[in-house]
């Protein structure tokens, strides 16, 4: 009705009138934080431990959600020791939950800030920061008529994703996974239960006791390897592994990966700061604020006090590591952080990227 | 006030260069405590004062709707009197100044927080965290001083309109948002030329404040007030005083940061090539903080730790009660002056102040007014 769609808009004006200078949401915010249509949040629902070193945290996301489709991955903002880092995680559970719901399956990284907060501290009734569904994991409406599914570790969280939304639409499947023991395979027994039922054929590696598995070795484990269509989830070296051994077949196209980036970083003295927009680069020795290093290469910077008190010469740093030149302190940007920096009192310790 | 140079007790006369340097060590490592400290309990404790805040404000409004009876009038009034003291004060100055900023939260973050205020955040961290707290109480250059309309120096030159300063202190103690809002566009400078008054940015910052306070003004005067429906005129009142109410409380706290006895100034030359230590030190010397309860604390966002807040200006305020216990050691262990006391007794020096300034002095005196005993015991010089 355009009458009441009138009404209502004219009302929603007055509101904003009433709570300038902020948002009539920063006050809906105080009562109902998943209400907010602007920032996205979720409520953790319920948490269930997989294995010693796995989590699952059942969310209910906010108003402005958008439903996933299966092997996506979200990011979660979590409030770590008062200040909130992003991680992305896959989500787990099967899409088209009637109320919304979703579920992902936190793996205990080592030296991981998030993950092992999450372990640690999840607990129903908490209020984490969402991001909408990301990434191209996902297998088309056209089902293959033969898959693969090559996972190692926590790999397998996207891959439980599709199986529990498709895996009865996909006719033959195959799963290889790899973990080091038989108790630290996530979602251990239902995996089993699916290859008991005859739903898919699983392949599982223990590799405490058998190695790791190398792509040669799939040729032996899936005789018709190549004419799969094939999705892998784990580290770095196994995916880049198996890119070569499927480009080698002449059959690259047919290999669909799923990268976990634990970006390392890793302090050191100065580094290259790239300003995206206007394209300047320069090579930032360690004892020079990165406000020198960009005036002296003639980007034009915002400034100030050029001591640290004023909070003018802030800008996002989309990804890299910086040392503060007054008390040593270091801060990291993973891709998608945008943490804040002031340029006047941070010196690069490794490659950065500043939006600016 | 008399420039440190000038003053016939030379606070820091005592002092060696390496014993600044080492003052600057020690402070740093109190930094560095906190920011080892600095985390959840933090973040927990704004976001809480941000809740209380917008819950009390709400309610208040709403008990506004029916100010026409005098309960409603007096309930909703002072409780919107209070939620815009702690908004300004607690909330608004401090995040701004980037206190919060580690939490990463783009709600509560110096780059992106607006205020309920007539001048908007972009132009007040210009003048308030670029200007003053860099230059502090440096005649000539820390415009805070004075704020350009009153002689709170003996180094100030006099001029027969500083006769009817304490009139112009209390008028903008009155309308002070305003007073800001006129001190952050440099008015009396800007309006003096042509060129001034047609440089594009000081027209942009005109047009800024224009539009924000319009909005301020459409909200206190109007909307809310024709919400109240038959209350209309009892809740314009009731803004207008809650206004007011912090206009004045706001005004104090601010006069007792750098006004009252015993605080020192310092001259133009003297801060060339300043040492950390030495930007540490005038910061020391150059303000004064307020004693009092911990809900007075939090009422003058803690600039009663005014001290402490000039030293870190960008450390959580939620730490500078702790932070001052070790502070104020740190002056005992130098000898340094630590001025505090009371709200009454702090405004009552700062108004004095500006009441004896406002007549010409022939030459510039100690600091020392006999009138008003000295606020803490200066630990006695070992030596002496």
């Amino acid at each position: 009705m355009p009458v009441t769609q009138t009404l209502r808009n004219g009302a929603w004006r007055v509101v904003e009138l009433i709570t300038t200078p902020v948002v009539p949401t920063d006050y809906l915010d105080v009562i109902a934080p998943l209400r907010n249509p602007d920032v996205l949040r979720a409520r953790v629902e319920a948490v269930r431990r997989e294995t010693a070193n796995a989590v699952t945290l059942e969310l209910r996301p906010g108003r402005g959600w958008r439903p996933h489709e299966p092997g996506q991955y979200v990011r979660l903002g979590v409030d770590v020791d008062g200040i909130r880092l992003w991680r992305a995680y896959s989500v787990s559970s099967a899409a088209g939950h009637p109320s919304g719901r979703i579920c992902v399956t936190v793996n205990a990284v080592r030296d991981g800030v998030v993950s092992s907060y999450l372990m640690d501290h999840a607990r129903r009734g908490m209020i984490v920061n969402l991001d909408l569904p990301a990434g191209d994991f996902v297998v088309p409406r056209e089902r293959p008529a033969k898959s693969l599914f090559v996972t190692a570790g926590s790999g397998i969280t996207p891959v439980m994703g599709i199986l529990r939304s498709a895996g009865h639409e996909l006719s033959d499947v195959v799963v290889v996974h790899s973990a080091r023991t038989p108790q630290d395979v996530v979602f251990g027994a239902e995996l089993r239960e699916l290859a008991a039922r005859g739903t898919i054929r699983l392949v599982e590696r223990h590799t405490g006791a058998d190695g790791r598995i190398k792509p040669a070795d799939l040729d032996t484990l899936v005789p018709d390897l190549f004419e799969r269509e094939t999705w892998a989830c784990g580290p770095g070296e196994m995916l880049d592994a198996m890119a070569d051994h499927w480009a080698e077949a002449g059959i690259a196209e047919r290999l669909h990966v799923e990268r976990f980036r634990p970006t390392v970083l890793v302090a050191g003295e100065g580094g290259t700061v790239a300003f995206e927009r206007s394209g300047v680069t320069v090579e930032a020795p360690g004892g020079v604020s990165i406000l020198d290093a960009g005036e002296a290469a003639g980007q034009l910077m915002p400034s100030g006090c050029r001591m640290g008190i004023c909070y003018s010469c802030v800008l996002p740093m989309r990804e890299g590591i910086v040392r503060d030149l007054r008390d040593g302190t270091v801060t990291t940007a993973v891709e998608g952080d945008n943490v804040l920096v002031q340029t006047c009192v941070s010196a690069a310790a490794g490659p950065c990227r500043l939006d600016a | 006030m008399t420039t440190l140079q000038r003053q016939e007790n030379n606070p820091i006369a005592h002092l060696t260069a390496e014993d600044i340097e080492a003052i600057g060590r020690e402070l740093d490592a109190i930094r560095d405590e906190v920011l080892a400290a600095r985390g959840e309990r933090d973040a927990a404790y704004i976001r809480k004062v941000i809740k209380v805040q917008r819950s009390l404000e709400m309610g208040s409004r709403a008990v506004l709707l029916f100010s026409l009876f005098p309960p409603a009038w007096l309930i909703g009034t002072a409780g919107l009197s209070v939620a815009k003291i702690l908004e300004n004060m607690e909330i608004g100055h401090n995040i701004l100044h980037g206190q919060y900023d580690f939490m990463r939260d783009p709600k509560i973050h110096s780059t992106t927080w607006e205020w309920d205020h007539v001048t908007p955040a972009d132009q007040w961290k210009h003048s308030h965290n670029e200007v003053h707290h860099k230059y502090t109480n440096v005649v000539g250059k820390d415009n805070d001083l004075g704020y350009g309309i009153m002689r709170v120096d003996e180094n100030q030159r006099w001029h027969p309109f500083y006769l009817a300063q304490p009139l112009w202190n209390f008028i903008n103690a009155l309308f002070f948002e305003y007073g800001i809002a006129a001190y952050d566009l440099e008015l009396g400078k800007n309006l003096k030329t042509r060129k001034r008054r047609n440089n594009p940015q000081f027209r942009a910052n005109v047009k800024a404040v224009g539009r924000k306070i319009r909005r301020q003004v459409l909200k206190d005067y109007i909307i809310h007030p024709a919400l109240s429906g038959p209350s209309f005129l009892h809740t314009i009142a009731a803004n207008f005083t809650a206004n007011l109410v912090r206009n004045l409380w706001s005004h104090s706290v601010i006069m007792c940061g750098h006004f009252p006895n015993g605080v020192s100034t310092f001259e133009r030359t003297s801060i060339k090539g300043e040492t950390r230590g030495e930007w540490y030190l005038r910061q020391m010397l150059g303000s004064a903080n307020i004693s009092g309860s911990r809900l007075m604390h939090i009422m003058t966002g803690n600039l009663s730790h005014q001290i402490e807040h000039h030293l870190f200006p960008d450390l959580p305020s939620s730490r500078y009660p702790e932070v001052a216990v070790k502070v104020r050691a740190l002056f005992e262990k130098y000898d340094l002056p630590y001025v505090t006391g009371p709200l009454p007794l702090q405004v009552a020096s700062a108004w004095a102040k500006v009441i004896r300034l406002s007549f010409p002095n022939r030459k510039p005196m100690p600091d020392a007014d006999p009138s008003i005993p000295p606020r803490m015991p200066v630990a006695e010089p070992a030596a002496a």
